[in-house]
């Protein structure tokens, strides 16, 4: 079927199966390979977009139920990267491997949305579907909360972190 | 181009002798680096294949090793920067193609890149740095040793001129190039870049979703492939629906390849080729394949725990070290402590499928793949596929997570067969339950153990009779143990035996291998020990560790733990967590583990509660590291200390993989669950520096988790843990 939908903004057209995975669309049709593939069946977030907004599994998504609707992926979350979750991230160095950080990002970004200044167990309840095999879940929650300081602040928000020597304070 | 081509050793590097964790070996000293043809003016300045500076000023480090997220690409360029003295932020770094007649060994594994990169990367930017300093010298008609350099640029220091190195690299390309044995290193003092948090230098395409990933690539004209093997590992296909498959949208091929053999070669299995993953993932669905029957359908996970138990009732097959008088030890002892220890498989499950893409025209074969091993899989394809190893071309592409997953090569050899079967370039990427069931598995494992301790609570007597997989005298890969396992060495009467099963299931190295189950089962044990002995774990871990036993000979083996540095991070991780300092209500309680691995030393504090109806709850985890002298990333040390914990957490709680009838029963991350960040508690990371030089990060930390965790459960619950996952347990109290 030819599915019409919004990108990023930008409207786009894909001849494809109406079972195609939106993630699968997004990867192989429409050469936006961010949003990535890690299980194909909603257990580990890899593939989180906004749908309207709301963060969703694009792995369950058919292609048929994006007709008509607006679609965000992590390459469209900003237009140059200063999105304040991409800024915390390069801040504290979230990443390890980095396969997961476009769903972790996706998916906190819904979270500021809704919720400007979330505590941990907040943290902890909503990206409880993203899975970091790297572990660094630490940095996660700590970039979520950054990226909140930096939401109400502005990027004259003090540096969470100086660089350090070990052994210094 | 390569008449004044030079290679260059450096003598100082103990390329073989160094010990390389327990599965890697580098081999001899290869060359370490080649000079780049000098061929005079307006030729960028190339001192050496890992720095390249034009006279615009653009500074190029090449970053050699795979990076699959142990933070590679950043850290070893960090060692060239700073010797060469150049502003970190002004830098790009180039991820180098295999080449390892150019960038010498390019593997990741064994925490090894550390160890081994040290001293000869410094010395590589060293080379560059004398370079500019005899070039600046040369220009201004003066003394070598009157010129000093800032990031970037050489300075006269009684004049104050300056000079880039840009400005500099014409003249410095036309110079002799130094020994790099012989050029000095700074004053860790002086260091700018070393012992920096720096950020892991491809974060900011990865915040962006740029395509920087082994599945992201894309090659002209490309297909996508899905290749489904036997659930029995090895069985041949004999017959396929390939043309009801090939009638499938979007399927343009579908072919049986034969394979071999060798559990990490080209398995047998039939591919389907699409324009689309997708289109190839639903045509799969139609696949129906007979496989041939094939023995490994005999075995099982049940069958293998009643082998284990049957042996561990009979005396080991074959001793491994037996040191003083064990059976005088037992016979004496005031106590004895007797206990079975088990662990499961586990798979790798990095958060990305294995994938490789692959291109065969006109003989050649070129491949991008995120493979730990590059060199192998180059030869593995190159042995399989009947096609020169140098016709064979290897990109490096950052891997979504190793974790000894890629050491192995079987989805390289996979994607090559299949482009040079298809005739046009090929993307083959894994579903999540092709990862699940063909993986190289942590192998379960069986210890039978005893222990004897004399009327003053010491640990005398040390007996293990440890049930492996393997065939005769040889374990299967990742199944043995080192004889010098502590605690030997320091137990005075010490017997390590060994059986093992025949296994069909492919078996290899998850991070820290060997120790990751190793630790859980001799630090648990002597938790064991300590209560039996009414002593506290810390104290009672002391006191072993302050009586070694010096071999008659007065030399300790190579490679074998110094206990003073482990004494070190022990007191260390005490102080910090308050070891014995705090009252904690029943349901809670705190554990100690401790292990040397891969050159470092780690003693970790696990604090948990456990709810009545016996939920574990991990409160907090202290880590206490000494890799040596230089923490070179302090970020991405912490990351691998942090990362490594929660991994070992992670494997703890809740991971096992089941064979059945010679397949392996769960498949993707509903039936093998990772940790999820509610799970994940705090870490909080300290090292202790020594006069060492500095060692890897990526596995010591793991091992000494599990043990702590289990430990700090008997101290909430009075339930000792001795076998995994907890989930198997019922932790339940009253």
């Amino acid at each position: 079927m030819v599915v019409t939908f919004t990108v990023n903004g930008t409207p786009r057209t894909a001849d494809v199966p109406a079972d195609m995975p939106l993630l699968w669309v997004l990867r192989d049709v429409l050469d936006l390979k961010g949003t990535k593939f890690g299980c194909g069946i909603a257990q580990c977030g890899a593939c989180t977009v906004h749908l309207n907004g709301a963060a969703t599994r694009a792995c369950q998504i058919p292609a048929s139920a994006v007709q008509g609707q607006k679609i965000t992926t992590i390459e469209g979350l900003s237009t140059d990267a200063t999105h304040p979750l991409q800024l915390a991230w390069q801040e504290l160095d979230v990443p390890q491997c980095g396969y997961c950080q476009a769903g972790q990002i996706m998916q906190a970004a819904d979270l500021l949305t809704k919720n400007p200044n979330p505590t941990d167990a907040d943290i902890d309840a909503a990206m409880v579907g993203n899975l970091c095999r790297c572990a660094t879940y630490q940095r996660i929650r700590e970039g979520i909360k950054r990226a909140a300081v930096l939401k109400r602040e502005g990027t004259k928000a003090t540096p969470a972190r100086p660089a350090r020597r070990p052994g210094e304070a | 181009m390569t008449d004044r081509r030079t290679f260059l050793r450096v003598t100082s590097l103990a390329g073989g002798g160094l010990l390389i964790g327990t599965l890697i070996d580098l081999g001899g000293a290869a060359p370490l680096w080649a000079a780049e043809p000098l061929t005079g003016t307006n030729t960028p300045f190339s001192p050496n294949a890992f720095i390249r500076i034009t006279p615009d000023g653009a500074i190029t480090i090449v970053a050699k090793n795979p990076e699959t997220g142990q933070g590679i690409k950043t850290m070893l360029p960090m060692l060239i920067a700073e010797e060469l003295d150049v502003e970190w932020k002004a830098i790009t770094i180039e991820q180098a193609p295999l080449d390892e007649a150019k960038y010498g060994r390019q593997f990741e594994g064994g925490s090894t890149a550390t160890p081994t990169q040290w001293e000869p990367l410094r010395r590589a930017g060293a080379v560059g740095r004398q370079l500019m300093l005899a070039a600046a010298a040369q220009q201004w008609k003066i003394p070598v040793g009157e010129c000093v350099t800032e990031p970037g640029v050489v300075i006269h220091k009684t004049s104050g001129r300056r000079v880039t190195y840009g400005a500099l690299a014409t003249a410095a390309a036309a110079l002799p190039v130094p020994d790099p044995a012989s050029v000095p290193l700074k004053d860790p003092t002086t260091f700018r870049i070393i012992g920096r948090r720096t950020p892991n230098v491809d974060n900011a395409k990865i915040v962006r979703g740029a395509p920087i990933f082994a599945i992201d690539v894309t090659v002209p004209g490309m297909l996508h492939a899905i290749y489904e093997k036997a659930p029995v590992f090895g069985a041949k296909v004999t017959r396929a629906n390939l043309d009801e498959v090939k009638s499938a949208p979007g399927v343009r091929q579908v072919f049986v390849l034969e394979g071999g053999t060798a559990l990490n070669g080209l398995m047998p299995g039939v591919a389907i080729l699409a324009d689309t993953t997708w289109h190839a993932q639903a045509a799969r669905r139609r696949l129906r394949v007979s496989w041939a029957a094939h023995p490994t359908a005999s075995q099982s996970s049940a069958d293998f725990a009643a082998k284990a138990e049957s042996m561990l009732g009979g005396a080991p097959a074959r001793v491994l070290r037996s040191e003083g008088d064990v059976t005088g030890a037992f016979a004496r002892a005031a106590k004895v402590v007797e206990a079975r220890y088990e662990y499961p498989f586990l798979a790798h499950a990095t958060m990305e499928p294995q994938t490789c893409t692959a291109r065969f025209a006109n003989g050649a074969m070129e491949i991008w793949a995120p493979s730990q091993t590059p060199e192998n899989g180059r030869q593995l394809v190159a042995t399989t596929l009947g096609i020169a190893p140098a016709a064979i071309t290897v990109h490096q592409v950052r891997g979504g997570g190793g974790f000894g997953r890629r050491l192995n090569n079987d989805y390289m050899v996979e994607a090559a067969a299949i482009a040079k079967q298809a005739g046009v370039p090929v993307k083959l990427t894994w579903s999540r339950e092709d990862d699940i069931r063909h993986d190289f598995y942590r192998p379960a494992g069986w210890h039978g153990l005893r222990g004897a301790l004399d009327a003053d609570g010491r640990i005398i007597g040390w007996s293990d009779h440890f049930v492996t997989f393997g065939e005769g005298e040889r374990f299967a890969p990742s199944a043995g143990i080192t004889p010098t396992e502590f605690p030997a060495l320091f137990v005075p009467h010490f017997s390590l035996g060994s059986s093992v099963i025949p296994l069909g299931v492919p078996t290899g190295a998850l991070r820290a291998p060997t120790s990751n189950a190793i630790a859980f089962v001799f630090q648990s044990f002597i938790d064991e020990l300590a209560r039996a002995a009414g002593k506290d774990p810390i104290a009672m871990r002391r006191q072993l560790l302050q009586q070694v036993q010096k071999p008659e000979s007065g030399a300790m083996p190579a490679g074998v733990m110094d206990p003073s540095r482990m004494l070190g991070v022990l007191d260390l991780v005490a102080e910090k967590s308050g070891w014995g300092k705090r009252t904690l209500p029943k349901g809670s309680g705190m554990g100690v583990g401790f292990h040397f691995s891969h050159r470092g030393y780690f003693a970790h504090v696990a604090e948990v509660r456990v709810s009545k109806s016996g939920d574990v709850k991990v409160v907090k985890v202290w880590a206490a590291g000494d890799v040596g002298s230089t923490i070179i990333n302090p970020s991405g040390a912490e990351q691998q200390v942090q990362g490594s914990v929660l991994d070992g957490l992670g494997e703890a709680l809740k991971q096992e993989i089941t064979i059945d009838g010679g397949r392996v029963v769960q498949g993707n991350f509903n039936d093998f669950e990772l940790l999820r960040i509610p799970e994940a508690p705090p870490v909080e990371v300290h090292f202790r520096t020594t006069d060492f030089p500095p060692t890897g990060m990526g596995e010591p930390a793991l091992p000494p988790v599990i043990p702590a965790l289990t430990n700090a459960i008997f101290a909430a619950t009075g339930k000792r843990v001795r076998s995994l996952p907890l989930s198997r347990h019922d932790l339940s109290w009253s």
